[in-house]
Formats: structure tokens, C-alpha cells, sequence
């Protein structure tokens, strides 16, 4: 086995824990707390027979290790329980909305990053000029603002005010008729179809909600492009190559660039689980169906199994995406190892 | 605190700092300022934050009400400075709770270590694989809809940043030349650690703590945002956006507007704060 391959096993064995951690955070946050599932699921016109019953029936009566077997395998088998009121499995109803959610957030970290790398780079290649200052401005304020707030300004100023933004309500605009799904993603969808017009409908509906997100995510990205470019830039690697005559533009792309990515991607895995909860906020100012609203809908009328299995697919979703980094790393930068941490 | 930064060479080197650097003093003003709204401000209001008038709702700013009127008529320039009580209340419990827990746990897994050490980094990794506000929605849905618990979300939360951080301050320490000294002197384990050892971890836990103070405002105002926590018609930043939000569609922009503005205030306060005091604490890793 090669070292690497080792190493990608080790780091894929690492998270290990951490989903079983998971697991039991999902089981505590369900069982154990105060609160009775049994009367809850019976309803406020239960009695008391019929709330034994139910106990009974949801396996609530067996001691605790073994609840937590049974939910383990409810788990396994990919079933969050029922929601109350879609009437669907948690499951069915996650997958569906699951797409509207990863469209978004993608377009947003796309877009962020198409901003915040060239910004940070300029700032730092440049230090104390106009951009340095206006980097670390757009830094400090970046984080602090509230999603929720940037979006409804964004809508009062792009929709009320100059109107050339499309009413702030879900995907698409009603007249027009969702693409047939192949991927769930309206962008791609429209585009596979060939239909210009939707492709263009999603697109205006998706600008603002993407803005909103995109701003919330500009400013960690900056700062940390920012911060690894100077790392870089006064690196030893970066003097040699100068004094070797190299231009300042291979200097600072081909060397110096490539070196400070890495903490970049690492960011960018921290910035994106900021994001799936900012989401959450962005959703429900922007009425868009995805999984965030999905758990606000589900809060507002106590769906506790809608609540649970969204967070804990979050949880998931998020501990693969941090566990492809890793290992895309690896394959960026071969001097990076497991062995020791 | 006394024991590391009482040094003659302190407080001329926090003004030689604030000299320096004028928007960490401005970041104390606005402190300052936010101290005296939560303190002072329900006195202070012009109206009462709950009294509703329904012949005057949904005025824009005007002299009579400067930050205008809500759709029931209340006053929303008093309903803003009201909050703000309610708000820090919330953070600055949350950070307080998230403090202490962190600090014990990390102070004795880094002076100790071993399994226990083991056990409590586990735990951490696993709350934060959880996207953090997801899992305070999660908290908050399975203990209930209230304050308390948005406080106790938020708490456990923010709970990981400390005991790292003291976890790697104590660890770093403990077989130091000073530790050595103290026990010799005959001190026992746990005073060592929480006279001699701890006091070196809080310069860097206060820029912590107010960082995290401004995490923990977004936090809360967010839960609130999305109808956890607390309840209409308390006056809260995080409801009074949601609320204004349904009005902003039809052009009545103060209602969200106000409560959003300071919601930033104090979110950039506290941010500003924090770079100001990692340039006092530690003069090295200013950026």
C-alpha cells in the first residue's frame, strides 16, 4: 500500500468517531431530554392507555442502550422517521429539497470566491494601499453582518426600490413551469432542456438570495487569502526565486499563489459549514424551498423528526465534505501526511 | 488577570495602543454606548416599547417617533433601545456559561491529559462537525422554545473555542519551570493549576470572548429571526427584522431597518473590540 493511499485510509478512519459522536449528539437531542415523544405524538387529546400504547409501539417502553441500537438501525437504513406534517419520510422529504439548498450555497461560494481571492491577493501583494484598506474594511464588516438582514435590504433596494429584481418568493416565478428534474438544480436542469428563458427566470430569482449568502462568506475567504499570501510572499521560497530573476508575476502566481491556496481550501471547508446554518436564514427570508426552510417549517409546528434528521444530515453532509478536502489535499500537496496530529 | 498583565508596563502599553490605534478606542466608545442603551434604556425611551396605538401605525421616521412607527403603532426608536438589554442579556449569559464550562473541562484536560483528554477533544470534534447554528436550531427544538434555552444553545455552542484554547494554554505550561516552583512550595494540583496556570490563558480568552460575544448576538438574533426563542411582542432585533421583513415589500423599510442597524452595531462593536484587544494582549499576531 502506498504511503498516500495509507494516509487517505487514516484520515477516512478519523472521521469515524466523529459520525458515531454524531450519532449520539442525534439520539440525546430525540431520547434523552426532557420532554415525552410518546404524549407528543399522541396528540393533546390523548389519555393515558393511549399514551402507553404509543410508547410502546415507538419502543420507548426498552431500556436506553437498546433504543439506541433501534435508532441506529433506523439510521443505517436511511430512516430519519416520518414528518408530520408532510406525511412523508424525513428522508424523501430531504432529498427533494436538497437540491434548491446546494444550488444556492454553491452559486454563493462560487461567486464569493471569484471576489474574495483576487481581493485578498491584490491586498496582500500590495499592502497598505487603497485595496489593502478597503480588504480589510469589507473584513471586519463582512462578519458582521446578519444574513438575515443583508437579504432584506438587499430586496428593499433591488426589488422595492428600483425593481429589477423578481419578487422575492422561492425558485421560480409562477408563470413559468419548473424544467423536467434530472439533477434538481433549476440552473442546469433549464439549460439540459434548452430552455433559455427558465434558465434565465431561475437565474434572476437566485441573484439576490446568492448575493446575500456570498457576502456573509467574503469575508473569512478574504482575510484567510489574504493572510496565506503574506505567509507566502515572505517566504524563503518566494526571496529565492526573486533573487533568481524571475518576473514579479511568476513570483506571485506560479510560486507564491500556489503555496497559499492550501489554507485557502481549508477555510473554505469552515466557511461552508457557516453557510449551510446561514442558509437556514437566507431560505427564509427568500421564501426558498430548500432544506433550510424545510427545518423552519418544520420548528414553527415542532416536527421533532423533521427538525432531527435535518440536522443531523447537515452533520453528515458536512463531515463528507470536510473528509474530501482532506483528501483532496493530499492530492494537491504530496508533502502532506496523516501520520502524526 | 493580576497575575500576568499588572506589570507598571501595562496600561502605558494599552495607551500607548489606543494611541496608535483610534478605532480601538472607538470600539470602546461604542461599548460604552451600548452598556448605557442596555442599562439605562428602557428608562431613558420616549415611549413604551409595548404600548400600541393603532391611529398611528406605520409612520415613517419623523421627529415625534425618529426611527418611525410598527404596524401596531409602537415606536420603534423606543423598541430598539429596549432590546438592546434583552440581546447582550442573552449573549453575554451565553459567553459567560460557554466560558466557565470551557475553561474547567479544558483546564483539566490539558493539566491532566490522559483519557480524559482523549474523551473531551472527541466531544468537541463532534459538536463542531455540526454547522454550529444548525445545532442550537437542534437544542432549542429538543428543549423547548424559550430564552433559557436559546442561552444554553448558544452555550454549548461556543463551548469548544474555549476549552481548546485553555486546553493548549494549560498544556503548554504544565511542566513549566514556575509550575514546578508552586508545587514544591507545597500547592496542590488544583490550586496550581487554577492560581498559577489558568490566569496565563485569560488574556487570549478575552479576545475570544469578545468575538464570540458578537457570534453570540448573530446567533440569538438569528434563532429569534427564524420564530425560536423569543416570543413576539417582546422587543428583540432578531423579531423586530423578521417582523419588519413582511413590511418591506410594500416600501415601510424602518421597521427592519432600525433593528437590523443596531444588531450590526453591536456585532461590529464587539469584532472591533476583539482586534483591538489581540493587539494589546499580544502585539505579535496583530494582522
Amino acid at each position: 500500500m502506498s504511503p498516500r493511499l495509507r494516509g487517505i485510509l487514516f484520515r477516512i478512519a478519523q472521521a469515524i468517531p466523529v459520525v458515531i459522536g454524531v450519532v449520539i449528539i442525534g439520539f440525546v437531542l430525540t431520547r434523552a431530554l426532557p420532554g415525552d415523544p410518546a404524549v407528543y405524538f399522541a396528540g393533546a387529546a390523548a389519555d393515558a392507555a393511549s399514551i402507553a400504547e404509543i410508547r410502546k409501539t415507538l419502543g420507548l417502553d426498552l431500556p436506553l442502550p437498546q433504543q439506541f441500537l433501534i435508532y441506529v438501525g433506523d439510521l443505517l437504513r436511511g430512516d430519519f422517521g416520518q414528518s408530520i406534517s408532510t406525511g412523508q419520510p424525513v428522508t424523501a422529504d430531504l432529498a427533494n429539497r436538497l437540491p434548491a439548498s446546494l444550488e444556492l450555497t454553491l452559486v454563493a461560494l462560487l461567486l464569493s470566491c471569484a471576489i474574495a481571492i483576487p481581493l485578498g491577493v491584490m491586498a496582500a501583494t500590495r499592502p497598505g494601499s487603497l485595496i489593502d484598506h478597503a480588504c480589510r474594511v469589507l473584513v471586519t464588516a463582512g462578519v458582521s453582518l446578519p444574513t438575515f438582514f443583508t437579504g432584506v435590504v438587499l430586496i428593499y433596494l433591488f426589488y422595492y426600490l428600483l425593481g429589477i429584481a423578481p419578487s422575492p418568493l422561492g425558485r421560480l416565478d409562477f408563470i413559468y413551469i419548473e424544467p423536467d428534474r434530472i439533477t434538481g438544480f433549476y440552473l442546469i436542469d433549464s439549460a439540459l432542456a434548452g430552455d433559455g428563458e427558465t434558465f434565465l427566470a431561475a437565474l434572476r430569482q437566485l441573484v439576490l438570495p446568492a448575493v446575500t449568502l456570498a457576502l456573509f462568506t467574503l469575508a473569512p475567504i478574504a482575510r484567510m487569502t489574504r493572510a496565506a499570501m503574506l505567509g507566502a510572499l515572505s517566504a524563503d521560497f518566494v526571496r529565492t526565486a526573486r533573487a533568481a530573476g524571475l518576473t514579479g508575476r511568476t513570483v506571485r502566481y506560479t510560486y507564491a499563489f500556489r503555496n497559499a491556496l492550501l489554507p485557502v481550501v481549508t477555510t473554505l471547508g469552515m466557511v461552508f459549514s457557516f453557510t449551510l446554518g446561514a442558509n437556514v436564514l437566507v431560505e427564509k427570508v427568500f421564501a426558498w424551498p430548500g432544506i433550510g426552510s424545510y427545518a423552519v417549517e418544520a420548528l414553527v409546528v415542532s416536527d421533532y423528526a423533521a427538525v432531527q434528521g435535518f440536522v443531523l444530515a447537515m452533520a453528515f453532509l458536512f463531515v463528507a465534505l470536510n473528509l474530501l478536502i482532506d483528501v483532496t489535499y493530499t492530492l494537491i500537496d504530496p508533502r502532506i501526511g496523516f501520520e502524526a496530529s | 488577570m493580576s497575575v500576568t498583565t499588572a506589570s507598571p508596563g501595562t496600561f502605558s502599553h494599552i495607551g500607548y495602543v489606543l494611541r496608535g490605534n483610534p478605532v480601538t478606542l472607538l470600539s470602546f466608545v461604542m461599548f460604552a454606548i451600548l452598556i448605557i442603551a442596555a442599562v439605562l434604556g428602557p428608562v431613558l425611551v420616549p415611549y413604551d416599547p409595548l404600548a400600541s396605538e393603532a391611529a398611528n401605525a406605520l409612520q415613517p421616521p419623523s421627529w415625534a417617533h425618529w426611527f418611525g412607527t410598527d404596524n401596531l403603532g409602537r415606536d420603534v426608536f423606543s423598541r430598539v433601545v429596549t432590546a438592546t438589554r434583552l440581546d447582550l442579556m442573552i449573549s453575554i449569559s451565553a459567553v459567560t456559561l460557554s466560558l466557565m464550562a470551557g475553561s474547567v473541562l479544558g483546564a483539566v484536560a490539558g493539566y491532566w491529559g490522559g483519557w480524559l483528554d482523549a474523551v473531551l477533544n472527541r466531544v468537541m470534534d463532534t459538536i463542531m462537525a455540526f454547522p454550529l447554528f444548525v445545532l442550537a436550531m437542534g437544542i432549542v427544538a429538543a428543549l423547548g422554545n424559550t430564552v433559557e434555552n436559546i442561552v444554553y444553545a448558544t452555550a454549548v455552542i461556543n463551548t469548544p473555542f474555549y476549552a481548546r484554547l485553555v486546553r493548549a494554554e494549560v498544556n503548554i505550561r504544565r511542566e513549566a519551570g514556575f509550575v514546578h516552583a508552586a508545587k514544591l512550595a507545597g500547592n496542590s494540583d488544583i490550586r496550581v493549576l487554577a492560581m498559577h496556570i489558568f490566569p496565563n490563558a485569560l488574556p487570549p480568552m478575552m479576545v475570544q470572548m469578545s468575538l464570540n460575544l458578537g457570534w453570540a448576538i448573530l446567533n440569538a438574533a438569528g434563532l429569534s429571526f427564524i420564530g425560536l426563542g423569543v416570543r413576539p411582542p417582546t422587543a428583540e432585533w432578531g423579531i423586530m427584522v423578521a417582523e419588519g421583513a413582511n413590511f418591506i415589500v410594500s416600501g415601510e423599510w424602518w421597521l427592519a431597518v432600525f433593528p437590523g442597524l443596531a444588531l450590526m452595531f453591536a456585532v461590529f462593536t464587539f469584532n472591533l473590540m476583539g482586534d483591538g484587544l489581540r493587539d494589546i494582549v499580544d502585539p505579535r499576531q496583530r494582522t
